[in-house]
Protein backbone atom coordinates (compact mmCIF):
# COMPACT_ATOMS: atom_id res chain seq x y z
CA UNK A 1 0.00 0.00 0.00
CA UNK A 2 2.76 2.36 1.05
CA UNK A 3 4.78 1.52 -2.00
CA UNK A 4 1.75 2.05 -4.16
CA UNK A 5 1.22 5.51 -2.76
CA UNK A 6 4.83 6.44 -3.30
CA UNK A 7 4.51 5.30 -6.83
CA UNK A 8 1.50 7.54 -7.30
CA UNK A 9 3.36 10.49 -5.81
CA UNK A 10 6.23 9.93 -8.13
CA UNK A 11 4.04 10.28 -11.15
CA UNK A 12 2.26 13.42 -9.98
CA UNK A 13 3.01 16.12 -12.51
CA UNK A 14 4.69 19.20 -11.10
CA UNK A 15 5.61 21.09 -14.22
CA UNK A 16 4.26 20.51 -17.70
CA UNK A 17 5.42 22.33 -20.82
CA UNK A 18 3.48 21.78 -24.03
CA UNK A 19 4.76 23.23 -27.29
CA UNK A 20 6.31 26.17 -25.51
CA UNK A 21 7.82 28.67 -27.91
CA UNK A 22 9.67 31.84 -27.09
CA UNK A 23 10.47 34.51 -29.64
CA UNK A 24 11.77 38.00 -29.10
CA UNK A 25 12.47 40.95 -31.29
CA UNK A 26 16.01 42.20 -31.59
CA UNK A 27 17.07 44.89 -34.05
CA UNK A 28 13.66 44.60 -35.72
CA UNK A 29 14.22 40.91 -36.39
CA UNK A 30 12.19 38.16 -34.82
CA UNK A 31 14.44 35.61 -33.17
CA UNK A 32 13.16 32.23 -32.04
CA UNK A 33 14.94 31.35 -28.81
CA UNK A 34 13.15 28.02 -28.47
CA UNK A 35 10.48 26.17 -30.32
CA UNK A 36 7.90 23.61 -29.30
CA UNK A 37 9.50 22.53 -26.09
CA UNK A 38 7.67 19.67 -24.42
CA UNK A 39 8.73 18.39 -21.05
CA UNK A 40 7.40 17.19 -17.75
CA UNK A 41 8.81 17.25 -14.26
CA UNK A 42 7.19 14.97 -11.72
CA UNK A 43 6.93 15.64 -8.04
CA UNK A 44 10.23 15.09 -6.28
CA UNK A 45 12.08 14.57 -9.52
CA UNK A 46 15.48 16.01 -10.37
CA UNK A 47 15.51 16.98 -14.04
CA UNK A 48 18.35 18.57 -15.96
CA UNK A 49 18.18 20.64 -19.09
CA UNK A 50 21.44 20.10 -20.91
CA UNK A 51 22.70 21.79 -24.03
CA UNK A 52 25.25 24.06 -25.67
CA UNK A 53 25.13 27.79 -25.03
CA UNK A 54 22.43 29.49 -27.04
CA UNK A 55 20.11 26.51 -26.97
CA UNK A 56 17.52 28.39 -24.95
CA UNK A 57 17.81 26.34 -21.77
CA UNK A 58 18.18 29.40 -19.58
CA UNK A 59 15.39 31.08 -21.51
CA UNK A 60 13.16 28.16 -20.63
CA UNK A 61 14.08 28.42 -16.97
CA UNK A 62 13.24 32.11 -16.99
CA UNK A 63 9.80 31.30 -18.41
CA UNK A 64 9.20 28.77 -15.65
CA UNK A 65 10.44 31.27 -13.07
CA UNK A 66 7.91 33.74 -14.44
CA UNK A 67 10.56 36.36 -15.20
CA UNK A 68 9.71 36.42 -18.91
CA UNK A 69 6.41 35.59 -20.63
CA UNK A 70 6.21 32.71 -23.08
CA UNK A 71 5.16 33.47 -26.65
CA UNK A 72 3.18 30.35 -27.39
CA UNK A 73 2.23 27.02 -25.87
CA UNK A 74 1.20 25.91 -22.45
CA UNK A 75 3.22 26.06 -19.27
CA UNK A 76 1.57 24.55 -16.21
CA UNK A 77 2.68 24.37 -12.62
CA UNK A 78 0.39 22.15 -10.47
CA UNK A 79 -1.99 22.28 -13.45
CA UNK A 80 -2.17 26.07 -13.22
CA UNK A 81 -0.77 28.29 -15.97
CA UNK A 82 2.33 30.23 -14.94
CA UNK A 83 1.77 33.97 -14.83
CA UNK A 84 4.60 35.92 -13.28
CA UNK A 85 7.04 34.96 -10.57
CA UNK A 86 5.93 33.41 -7.34
CA UNK A 87 7.02 31.75 -4.16
CA UNK A 88 6.03 28.26 -5.25
CA UNK A 89 9.30 28.37 -7.19
CA UNK A 90 12.73 29.03 -5.73
CA UNK A 91 15.39 30.30 -8.12
CA UNK A 92 19.18 30.04 -7.88
CA UNK A 93 20.98 32.18 -10.44
CA UNK A 94 24.48 31.68 -11.76
CA UNK A 95 25.72 34.99 -10.41
CA UNK A 96 24.65 34.36 -6.77
CA UNK A 97 22.67 37.62 -6.63
CA UNK A 98 22.90 38.21 -2.91
CA UNK A 99 22.03 41.58 -1.47
CA UNK A 100 25.45 42.97 -0.55
CA UNK A 101 24.22 45.12 2.35
CA UNK A 102 22.77 42.17 4.23
CA UNK A 103 24.49 39.57 6.35
CA UNK A 104 24.23 35.98 5.13
CA UNK A 105 21.36 35.16 7.50
CA UNK A 106 19.50 38.34 6.57
CA UNK A 107 19.77 37.40 2.92
CA UNK A 108 18.07 34.11 3.70
CA UNK A 109 15.48 35.63 6.04
CA UNK A 110 14.73 38.25 3.38
CA UNK A 111 12.87 35.56 1.46
CA UNK A 112 10.47 35.30 4.43
CA UNK A 113 9.85 39.03 4.64
CA UNK A 114 6.18 38.79 3.77
CA UNK A 115 5.46 35.66 5.78
CA UNK A 116 3.34 37.15 8.54
CA UNK A 117 2.81 33.91 10.43
CA UNK A 118 6.45 33.86 11.47
CA UNK A 119 7.88 36.15 14.13
CA UNK A 120 11.20 37.89 13.57
CA UNK A 121 12.92 35.40 15.87
CA UNK A 122 11.39 32.46 14.00
CA UNK A 123 12.56 33.84 10.68
CA UNK A 124 16.06 34.20 12.02
CA UNK A 125 15.93 30.68 13.38
CA UNK A 126 14.83 29.33 10.01
CA UNK A 127 17.56 31.27 8.24
CA UNK A 128 20.15 29.84 10.61
CA UNK A 129 18.74 26.34 10.11
CA UNK A 130 19.02 26.55 6.33
CA UNK A 131 22.49 28.05 6.46
CA UNK A 132 23.45 25.09 8.61
CA UNK A 133 21.90 22.75 6.06
CA UNK A 134 24.07 24.19 3.28
CA UNK A 135 27.17 23.98 5.48
CA UNK A 136 27.53 27.61 6.48
CA UNK A 137 27.25 27.31 10.23
CA UNK A 138 29.35 30.07 11.74
CA UNK A 139 29.08 32.37 8.73
CA UNK A 140 25.61 33.72 9.52
CA UNK A 141 26.89 37.21 10.22
CA UNK A 142 29.22 37.50 7.23
CA UNK A 143 28.59 39.91 4.41
CA UNK A 144 28.53 38.37 0.90
CA UNK A 145 31.80 40.21 0.15
CA UNK A 146 33.43 38.19 2.93
CA UNK A 147 32.39 34.87 1.39
CA UNK A 148 33.92 32.92 -1.49
CA UNK A 149 31.92 32.27 -4.64
CA UNK A 150 30.95 28.78 -3.52
CA UNK A 151 29.85 30.04 -0.12
CA UNK A 152 27.80 32.82 -1.68
CA UNK A 153 26.07 30.25 -3.85
CA UNK A 154 25.30 28.22 -0.72
CA UNK A 155 23.60 31.27 0.77
CA UNK A 156 21.62 31.67 -2.45
CA UNK A 157 20.53 28.02 -2.24
CA UNK A 158 19.48 28.47 1.40
CA UNK A 159 17.49 31.54 0.38
CA UNK A 160 15.73 29.62 -2.40
CA UNK A 161 14.82 26.77 -0.04
CA UNK A 162 13.77 28.61 3.11
CA UNK A 163 10.19 29.18 1.97
CA UNK A 164 9.73 25.55 0.88
CA UNK A 165 9.13 25.99 -2.84
CA UNK A 166 7.67 22.98 -4.59
CA UNK A 167 9.99 23.52 -7.55
CA UNK A 168 13.61 24.61 -7.33
CA UNK A 169 15.03 26.22 -10.47
CA UNK A 170 18.80 26.34 -10.84
CA UNK A 171 20.34 28.23 -13.75
CA UNK A 172 23.90 26.99 -14.28
CA UNK A 173 24.44 27.55 -10.58
CA UNK A 174 28.02 26.29 -10.50
CA UNK A 175 29.21 27.67 -13.83
CA UNK A 176 31.39 30.31 -12.19
CA UNK A 177 33.03 27.99 -9.66
CA UNK A 178 36.30 26.08 -9.82
CA UNK A 179 36.22 22.31 -10.35
CA UNK A 180 36.82 21.33 -6.73
CA UNK A 181 34.16 23.68 -5.35
CA UNK A 182 31.85 22.56 -8.11
CA UNK A 183 32.06 18.94 -6.97
CA UNK A 184 31.38 19.94 -3.38
CA UNK A 185 28.38 21.94 -4.46
CA UNK A 186 27.02 19.04 -6.53
CA UNK A 187 27.14 16.80 -3.47
CA UNK A 188 25.51 19.53 -1.45
CA UNK A 189 22.66 19.80 -3.94
CA UNK A 190 22.20 16.00 -3.83
CA UNK A 191 22.02 16.09 -0.05
CA UNK A 192 19.65 19.04 0.05
CA UNK A 193 17.43 17.53 -2.60
CA UNK A 194 17.09 14.26 -0.70
CA UNK A 195 16.29 16.10 2.53
CA UNK A 196 13.92 18.75 1.18
CA UNK A 197 12.23 16.44 -1.33
CA UNK A 198 11.47 19.25 -3.76
CA UNK A 199 11.41 18.95 -7.54
CA UNK A 200 14.38 20.46 -9.32
CA UNK A 201 14.87 21.90 -12.79
CA UNK A 202 18.59 22.16 -13.26
CA UNK A 203 20.08 23.97 -16.24
CA UNK A 204 23.65 23.10 -17.15
CA UNK A 205 26.03 22.60 -20.04
CA UNK A 206 28.16 20.16 -18.06
CA UNK A 207 27.46 16.56 -19.15
CA UNK A 208 28.93 14.92 -16.02
CA UNK A 209 27.02 17.23 -13.75
CA UNK A 210 23.74 16.49 -15.49
CA UNK A 211 24.18 12.71 -15.28
CA UNK A 212 25.48 12.77 -11.71
CA UNK A 213 22.58 14.79 -10.30
CA UNK A 214 19.59 13.93 -12.41
CA UNK A 215 16.79 11.42 -12.53
CA UNK A 216 16.15 12.52 -16.05
CA UNK A 217 18.07 14.62 -18.58
CA UNK A 218 16.60 16.57 -21.46
CA UNK A 219 19.17 17.31 -24.15
CA UNK A 220 18.52 20.47 -26.10
CA UNK A 221 19.77 21.53 -29.51
CA UNK A 222 20.35 25.12 -30.52
CA UNK A 223 19.07 27.68 -33.05
CA UNK A 224 16.25 27.46 -32.36
CA UNK A 225 16.26 25.65 -29.03
CA UNK A 226 14.48 22.31 -29.14
CA UNK A 227 14.38 19.22 -27.01
CA UNK A 228 16.47 16.72 -28.95
CA UNK A 229 16.47 13.77 -26.62
CA UNK A 230 15.26 12.60 -23.25
CA UNK A 231 17.27 10.23 -21.09
CA UNK A 232 16.40 8.54 -17.81
CA UNK A 233 19.41 8.05 -15.56
CA UNK A 234 18.91 4.79 -13.73
CA UNK A 235 21.93 4.85 -11.46
CA UNK A 236 20.43 4.41 -7.99
CA UNK A 237 20.55 7.33 -5.59
CA UNK A 238 22.23 8.46 -3.40
CA UNK A 239 25.23 8.59 -5.69
CA UNK A 240 28.83 9.41 -4.92
CA UNK A 241 32.00 10.05 -6.91
CA UNK A 242 32.48 6.33 -7.47
CA UNK A 243 29.38 6.32 -9.60
CA UNK A 244 31.01 8.87 -11.85
CA UNK A 245 33.62 6.27 -12.73
CA UNK A 246 31.20 3.40 -13.32
CA UNK A 247 30.64 1.81 -16.73
CA UNK A 248 26.98 2.77 -16.52
CA UNK A 249 27.89 6.42 -16.03
CA UNK A 250 30.25 6.35 -18.96
CA UNK A 251 27.60 4.77 -21.14
CA UNK A 252 25.25 7.66 -20.38
CA UNK A 253 28.04 10.07 -21.06
CA UNK A 254 28.79 8.44 -24.39
CA UNK A 255 25.11 8.58 -25.35
CA UNK A 256 24.83 12.24 -24.48
CA UNK A 257 28.04 13.36 -26.11
CA UNK A 258 27.30 11.47 -29.30
CA UNK A 259 23.88 13.14 -29.38
CA UNK A 260 25.51 16.56 -28.96
CA UNK A 261 28.03 15.72 -31.69
CA UNK A 262 25.26 14.52 -33.98
CA UNK A 263 23.51 17.88 -33.58
CA UNK A 264 26.72 19.70 -34.35
CA UNK A 265 27.22 17.81 -37.61
CA UNK A 266 23.57 18.32 -38.53
CA UNK A 267 24.05 22.01 -38.04
CA UNK A 268 27.11 21.99 -40.26
CA UNK A 269 25.16 20.23 -42.98
CA UNK A 270 22.22 22.61 -42.80
CA UNK A 271 24.56 25.59 -42.83
CA UNK A 272 25.97 24.17 -46.04
CA UNK B 1 51.94 59.79 11.34
CA UNK B 2 51.94 58.24 7.90
CA UNK B 3 54.01 59.51 5.05
CA UNK B 4 50.89 60.62 3.25
CA UNK B 5 49.62 62.69 6.16
CA UNK B 6 52.93 64.52 6.13
CA UNK B 7 52.54 65.18 2.42
CA UNK B 8 49.03 66.54 2.99
CA UNK B 9 50.13 68.88 5.75
CA UNK B 10 53.14 70.02 3.71
CA UNK B 11 51.05 71.00 0.72
CA UNK B 12 48.80 73.18 2.89
CA UNK B 13 51.81 74.71 4.64
CA UNK B 14 53.42 75.46 1.30
CA UNK B 15 50.43 77.50 0.11
CA UNK B 16 50.38 79.28 3.45
CA UNK B 17 54.09 80.03 3.12
CA UNK B 18 53.72 81.46 -0.38
CA UNK B 19 50.82 83.57 0.82
CA UNK B 20 52.93 84.83 3.76
CA UNK B 21 55.96 85.64 1.63
CA UNK B 22 53.94 87.72 -0.80
CA UNK B 23 51.99 89.61 1.84
CA UNK B 24 54.41 90.11 4.74
CA UNK B 25 57.12 91.32 2.35
CA UNK B 26 54.65 93.88 0.98
CA UNK B 27 55.16 92.53 -2.52
CA UNK B 28 51.37 92.62 -2.73
CA UNK B 29 49.50 95.54 -1.27
CA UNK B 30 47.32 94.55 1.70
CA UNK B 31 44.43 96.24 -0.08
CA UNK B 32 44.50 93.41 -2.60
CA UNK B 33 45.56 90.55 -0.38
CA UNK B 34 45.73 90.63 3.44
CA UNK B 35 48.35 88.79 5.45
CA UNK B 36 47.34 85.52 7.10
CA UNK B 37 47.65 87.31 10.44
CA UNK B 38 45.22 90.04 9.42
CA UNK B 39 42.77 87.45 8.21
CA UNK B 40 42.82 85.72 11.58
CA UNK B 41 42.44 89.10 13.24
CA UNK B 42 39.39 89.79 11.07
CA UNK B 43 37.95 86.53 12.35
CA UNK B 44 38.47 87.69 15.93
CA UNK B 45 36.75 91.00 15.18
CA UNK B 46 33.77 89.36 13.50
CA UNK B 47 33.36 87.02 16.43
CA UNK B 48 33.54 89.96 18.85
CA UNK B 49 30.96 91.86 16.82
CA UNK B 50 28.74 88.83 17.14
CA UNK B 51 28.22 88.45 13.41
CA UNK B 52 30.50 85.53 12.55
CA UNK B 53 28.55 82.63 14.01
CA UNK B 54 25.28 84.27 13.03
CA UNK B 55 26.44 84.41 9.41
CA UNK B 56 27.62 80.84 9.46
CA UNK B 57 24.37 79.73 11.10
CA UNK B 58 22.20 81.63 8.63
CA UNK B 59 24.02 80.32 5.58
CA UNK B 60 24.05 76.82 6.98
CA UNK B 61 20.34 76.93 7.69
CA UNK B 62 19.61 78.15 4.15
CA UNK B 63 21.74 75.57 2.43
CA UNK B 64 20.50 72.71 4.60
CA UNK B 65 16.86 73.55 4.11
CA UNK B 66 17.24 74.25 0.39
CA UNK B 67 19.19 71.05 -0.08
CA UNK B 68 16.70 69.06 1.94
CA UNK B 69 13.68 70.17 -0.11
CA UNK B 70 15.51 69.46 -3.33
CA UNK B 71 16.53 66.00 -2.15
CA UNK B 72 13.14 65.08 -0.74
CA UNK B 73 11.72 65.60 -4.22
CA UNK B 74 14.70 64.38 -6.21
CA UNK B 75 14.94 60.91 -4.63
CA UNK B 76 11.42 59.60 -5.34
CA UNK B 77 11.18 61.32 -8.72
CA UNK B 78 14.62 60.05 -9.73
CA UNK B 79 13.55 56.55 -8.73
CA UNK B 80 10.33 56.87 -10.71
CA UNK B 81 12.25 57.96 -13.79
CA UNK B 82 14.66 55.05 -13.43
CA UNK B 83 11.99 52.39 -13.07
CA UNK B 84 9.02 53.50 -15.14
CA UNK B 85 8.99 54.36 -18.81
CA UNK B 86 5.82 56.39 -18.38
CA UNK B 87 7.22 58.60 -15.63
CA UNK B 88 10.44 58.90 -17.52
CA UNK B 89 8.53 60.18 -20.55
CA UNK B 90 6.67 62.71 -18.39
CA UNK B 91 9.59 64.07 -16.42
CA UNK B 92 12.58 63.82 -18.68
CA UNK B 93 11.86 66.63 -21.19
CA UNK B 94 11.06 69.12 -18.41
CA UNK B 95 14.05 68.22 -16.32
CA UNK B 96 16.36 67.99 -19.29
CA UNK B 97 15.39 71.51 -20.36
CA UNK B 98 15.47 73.24 -16.99
CA UNK B 99 18.70 71.48 -16.08
CA UNK B 100 20.51 73.47 -18.73
CA UNK B 101 19.10 76.80 -17.61
CA UNK B 102 21.74 78.25 -15.27
CA UNK B 103 20.22 78.58 -11.82
CA UNK B 104 21.98 81.89 -11.25
CA UNK B 105 20.23 83.35 -14.31
CA UNK B 106 17.04 83.06 -12.30
CA UNK B 107 18.30 85.33 -9.53
CA UNK B 108 16.78 88.56 -10.92
CA UNK B 109 13.46 86.84 -11.45
CA UNK B 110 13.61 85.24 -8.01
CA UNK B 111 14.19 88.63 -6.37
CA UNK B 112 11.21 89.98 -8.24
CA UNK B 113 9.10 87.14 -6.92
CA UNK B 114 10.40 86.63 -3.41
CA UNK B 115 12.50 89.70 -2.57
CA UNK B 116 15.68 89.12 -0.62
CA UNK B 117 13.97 86.57 1.64
CA UNK B 118 15.09 83.09 2.61
CA UNK B 119 12.50 81.72 0.23
CA UNK B 120 14.39 83.34 -2.62
CA UNK B 121 17.52 81.42 -1.51
CA UNK B 122 15.59 78.16 -1.30
CA UNK B 123 14.23 78.78 -4.76
CA UNK B 124 17.68 79.29 -6.28
CA UNK B 125 19.05 76.30 -4.38
CA UNK B 126 16.17 74.17 -5.59
CA UNK B 127 16.73 75.17 -9.20
CA UNK B 128 20.43 74.53 -8.91
CA UNK B 129 20.29 71.28 -6.97
CA UNK B 130 17.05 69.48 -7.73
CA UNK B 131 17.33 69.27 -11.50
CA UNK B 132 20.88 68.00 -11.41
CA UNK B 133 20.23 65.66 -8.54
CA UNK B 134 17.19 64.03 -10.06
CA UNK B 135 19.10 62.96 -13.17
CA UNK B 136 22.00 61.66 -11.11
CA UNK B 137 19.70 59.71 -8.79
CA UNK B 138 17.88 58.19 -11.74
CA UNK B 139 21.29 57.09 -12.95
CA UNK B 140 22.18 55.64 -9.53
CA UNK B 141 19.02 53.53 -9.68
CA UNK B 142 19.49 52.47 -13.29
CA UNK B 143 22.89 50.98 -12.52
CA UNK B 144 21.46 48.62 -9.89
CA UNK B 145 22.25 45.04 -10.89
CA UNK B 146 19.21 43.69 -12.70
CA UNK B 147 19.61 40.25 -11.19
CA UNK B 148 19.01 41.68 -7.70
CA UNK B 149 15.67 42.98 -8.90
CA UNK B 150 14.85 39.60 -10.42
CA UNK B 151 15.62 37.98 -7.09
CA UNK B 152 12.98 40.22 -5.56
CA UNK B 153 10.49 39.14 -8.22
CA UNK B 154 11.18 35.46 -7.68
CA UNK B 155 10.68 35.97 -3.94
CA UNK B 156 7.17 37.14 -4.77
CA UNK B 157 7.60 40.82 -3.91
CA UNK B 158 5.39 43.45 -5.50
CA UNK B 159 6.86 46.24 -7.62
CA UNK B 160 6.68 48.64 -4.70
CA UNK B 161 8.40 46.21 -2.37
CA UNK B 162 11.18 45.59 -4.87
CA UNK B 163 11.60 49.35 -5.26
CA UNK B 164 11.79 49.99 -1.50
CA UNK B 165 13.70 46.93 -0.37
CA UNK B 166 16.07 46.34 -3.27
CA UNK B 167 16.40 49.17 -5.80
CA UNK B 168 16.50 51.92 -3.18
CA UNK B 169 18.93 50.16 -0.88
CA UNK B 170 21.20 49.05 -3.69
CA UNK B 171 21.29 52.56 -5.11
CA UNK B 172 21.78 54.26 -1.74
CA UNK B 173 25.60 54.30 -1.72
CA UNK B 174 25.56 55.89 -5.17
CA UNK B 175 22.96 58.39 -3.97
CA UNK B 176 25.20 59.33 -1.06
CA UNK B 177 27.94 60.15 -3.55
CA UNK B 178 25.43 62.21 -5.50
CA UNK B 179 24.46 64.13 -2.34
CA UNK B 180 28.09 64.77 -1.60
CA UNK B 181 28.64 66.25 -5.04
CA UNK B 182 25.45 68.29 -5.20
CA UNK B 183 25.99 69.62 -1.68
CA UNK B 184 29.20 71.18 -2.98
CA UNK B 185 27.32 72.79 -5.85
CA UNK B 186 24.68 74.04 -3.44
CA UNK B 187 27.31 76.13 -1.65
CA UNK B 188 28.09 77.93 -4.89
CA UNK B 189 24.43 78.71 -5.59
CA UNK B 190 23.84 79.88 -2.05
CA UNK B 191 26.81 82.22 -1.96
CA UNK B 192 25.94 83.70 -5.33
CA UNK B 193 22.38 84.27 -4.16
CA UNK B 194 23.65 85.86 -0.95
CA UNK B 195 26.09 88.07 -2.82
CA UNK B 196 23.30 89.51 -4.93
CA UNK B 197 20.51 89.93 -2.44
CA UNK B 198 20.69 89.27 1.28
CA UNK B 199 20.84 90.97 4.66
CA UNK B 200 22.85 88.26 6.34
CA UNK B 201 24.92 85.18 5.64
CA UNK B 202 28.46 84.52 4.49
CA UNK B 203 27.92 85.78 0.94
CA UNK B 204 26.33 88.97 2.23
CA UNK B 205 29.31 89.52 4.57
CA UNK B 206 31.74 89.21 1.67
CA UNK B 207 29.75 91.74 -0.33
CA UNK B 208 29.65 94.13 2.63
CA UNK B 209 33.39 93.79 3.14
CA UNK B 210 34.04 94.70 -0.46
CA UNK B 211 32.07 97.89 -0.01
CA UNK B 212 34.47 98.96 2.77
CA UNK B 213 37.53 97.54 1.03
CA UNK B 214 37.98 95.18 3.98
CA UNK B 215 39.90 92.63 1.95
CA UNK B 216 40.80 90.65 5.07
CA UNK B 217 37.11 89.97 5.67
CA UNK B 218 36.58 88.97 2.05
CA UNK B 219 39.39 86.45 2.21
CA UNK B 220 38.13 85.28 5.59
CA UNK B 221 34.66 84.70 4.12
CA UNK B 222 36.03 82.70 1.23
CA UNK B 223 38.24 80.60 3.49
CA UNK B 224 35.38 79.89 5.89
CA UNK B 225 33.16 78.70 3.06
CA UNK B 226 35.96 76.44 1.90
CA UNK B 227 36.49 75.05 5.39
CA UNK B 228 32.77 74.44 5.92
CA UNK B 229 32.72 72.59 2.63
CA UNK B 230 35.67 70.49 3.67
CA UNK B 231 34.13 69.65 7.04
CA UNK B 232 30.79 68.60 5.56
CA UNK B 233 32.63 66.56 2.96
CA UNK B 234 34.50 64.70 5.70
CA UNK B 235 31.20 64.19 7.50
CA UNK B 236 29.70 62.72 4.35
CA UNK B 237 32.52 60.24 3.97
CA UNK B 238 32.27 59.32 7.66
CA UNK B 239 28.53 58.71 7.39
CA UNK B 240 29.16 56.70 4.22
CA UNK B 241 31.58 54.42 6.01
CA UNK B 242 29.21 53.98 8.94
CA UNK B 243 26.19 53.32 6.73
CA UNK B 244 27.83 50.96 4.25
CA UNK B 245 30.45 48.86 6.03
CA UNK B 246 30.08 46.22 3.31
CA UNK B 247 31.31 48.65 0.66
CA UNK B 248 34.80 48.64 2.13
CA UNK B 249 34.74 44.82 2.15
CA UNK B 250 33.79 44.73 -1.52
CA UNK B 251 36.61 47.08 -2.35
CA UNK B 252 39.10 45.01 -0.37
CA UNK B 253 38.02 41.96 -2.33
CA UNK B 254 38.51 43.80 -5.61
Amino acid sequence: MQANKEHENKLEEMLVARNVTKTFVSHKKVITAMENVNLTIHKGEFVSLLGPSGCGKSTFLRLVAGLDPKTEGELLLHNDPIVGAGKDRGVVFQQYSLLPWMHAWENVAFALKNVDELSKAQKKEKAYHYLDLVGLKGFENSYPAQLSGGMQQRVAIARALVFHPSLLLMDEPFGALDAQTRREMQDLVMKVWSEEKCSVLFVTHDVDEAIYLSDRVYIMSAHPGKIAKELTIEIPKPRDFNDQLSIEFLEYKRAIISELERQKSLKKLSNG
Amino acid sequence: MSRYTIYSISSVLLVLAVWSIFTYSNMVDSLFLPTPGDTVKALGEEIKEGIFFKDVGTSFYRISFGFLISTVFAVPIGMMIATSRTWQAIWEPLIGLIRYMPAVAFIPLSILWFGASDIQKFFILFLGVFFQEVIMIADNCKTVNKSLIEVGQTLGFTKGEVLRNITFKAALPGMMDTFRTTWGWAWTYLVVAELVAANSGLGYRIMQAQRYLATDRIVLGILVIGLLGLITDLLFSLVYKKMFPWKALEKAKG
